[in-house]
């Protein structure tokens, strides 16, 4: 009965984000030394930041937006309206003339990989500058590192390594290969079907980031460096910058691209689109990754 | 506009009011919450609510996803694909905010050894007096 309520109890504090065993502890001690150093919280100052009056405030310029945005809406057109002004010759164009022009039988990939294609550059950098930011804050290194940190990191990788799962580790070993075959089946198959870099990528992340979880992450770091990591990005994005430059260059300009558009529905078709897509594939799946090891543990 | 018109709209727009009811869940959470990585999440909900009212702005009944079939030609027999593409640049934006706010946010705890915002506040301010 009692160990029955300690497990309960351990339960209900994992779900609260409470870590259990030493490190919990050691963390804890740290935290409440931590504020002895500080003084007292000052409850006046408290009152003062949280006050009813910002409280009020809030609730009320909450609700008039709220209540403007409603009286808003019901101008719309109404949902699943052909009428819909949203739909004009812009989307005419992108459906019809789409499948020809860019050889893609998913008009979104058409749309987002052609058409807008340095919009999606952009997108990528995006996803790039943020793990590069992300690695800025938390990548442990020389300058920093927190006192007690290492012993606290030692402690969870003894607790990782004694407490391997054997079930975890079979299913992933099992279900591993399912995951990454068909994060590259659909960023392979972007521009003949639903899918493309950033779904397919997302997937492959997330089966590495399963390995990381359930083998350590000691095991994905034999094949997965931070040096591949930096590699992969890197390469990736120059191939996409490069490629959709010449594109742009040589169309602006009325030359010869002299890439093939390929047969609509055929997998090698829709001439960059592929290539966009796996560049896209490949940073997107090194981000969810490295998102991941940066928040659990500092470093890849 | 009579009672049954009014619902009438209602029930048609119910994706949109959705999304805007979410947005002010979201933004309500965001000004109130102490807890910082709630407020991440607060916001998380409200980058959510913009994607729905995206997505729902883009639906028209009776056609079918932007995937060209054979035979199947002409721009009336396909959904919106540009609030698709929208999405997709929201999501990805959505996703690098919410990792560099959460980035802050772990490095915040390691100095200060809370995710209050208002102890953090309080406990910065002494330290610069």
């Amino acid at each position: 009965m009692s160990k029955k309520t300690d497990a309960l109890r351990r339960f209900s504090g994992w779900v609260n984000g409470e870590t259990a065993g030493h490190a919990a502890v050691h963390r804890e001690a740290a935290r409440i030394e931590h504020k002895k150093l500080l003084p007292e919280l000052d409850e006046q100052q408290r009152i003062r930041l949280f006050s009813w009056q910002y409280k009020l405030v809030a609730l009320v310029v909450c609700l008039t937006v709220v209540a403007v945005l409603l009286y808003t809406v019901f101008h719309l057109p109404l949902f699943g309206d052909p009428e819909n002004p949203a739909v004009n010759e812009v989307v005419q164009r992108y459906v019809e003339d789409g499948l020809e022009e860019t050889g893609a039988v998913n008009m979104v990939a058409g749309m987002i990989l052609d058409y807008r294609a340095f919009d999606t550059f952009g997108e990528s950098s995006v996803l790039f500058l943020a793990v590069t930011s992300v690695m800025m804050l938390l990548l442990r290194d020389a300058k920093n590192i927190v006192r007690d940190e290492d012993v606290q990191e030692e402690h969870e990788r003894i607790i990782e390594r004694q407490t391997s799962d054997i079930i975890l580790q079979k299913v992933t070993s099992l279900v591993m290969p399912c995951i990454m075959l068909f994060g590259a089946y659909v960023v392979l198959n972007g521009h003949i079907s639903p899918g493309g870099g950033f779904s397919g990528g997302a997937v492959m992340g997330a089966g590495l980031i399963l390995l990381g979880a359930s083998f350590g992450i000691d095991k994905v770091r034999t094949f997965f460096t931070m040096k591949t990591f930096r590699r992969i990005t890197s390469t990736a994005l120059l191939c996409y910058a490069a490629s959709k430059a010449y594109s742009f260059f040589t169309g602006a300009n009325g030359l010869e691209t002299g890439i093939p558009l390929g047969t609509p529905g055929a997998i090698f078709s829709s001439g960059l689109i592929l290539v966009l897509d796996i560049c896209v594939g490949m940073v997107v799946a090194c981000t969810m990754y490295g998102f991941y090891v940066l928040f659990s543990r500092g470093e890849i | 506009m009579d009672l049954h018109a009014f619902l009438t709209k209602a029930v048609s727009l119910r994706f949109e009011i959705a999304a805007v009811i979410l947005f002010g869940i979201g933004f309500m959470n965001l000004m109130l919450r102490h807890n910082l990585i709630k407020k991440i999440v607060a916001f998380n909900v409200m980058d959510s609510s913009v994607f729905l009212f995206l997505a729902s702005q883009g639906y028209i009944d009776g056609r079918i996803a932007p995937i060209a079939r054979e035979g199947i030609v002409g721009a009336e027999h396909y959904v919106n694909p540009i609030p698709a593409g929208l999405v997709l640049t929201g999501i990805v934006v959505s996703v690098s905010v919410s990792a560099f706010f959460l980035a802050l946010v772990q490095r915040l705890y390691k100095h200060y050894h809370t995710v209050d915002f208002d102890e953090i506040m309080i406990m910065a301010k002494k330290k610069v007096d």
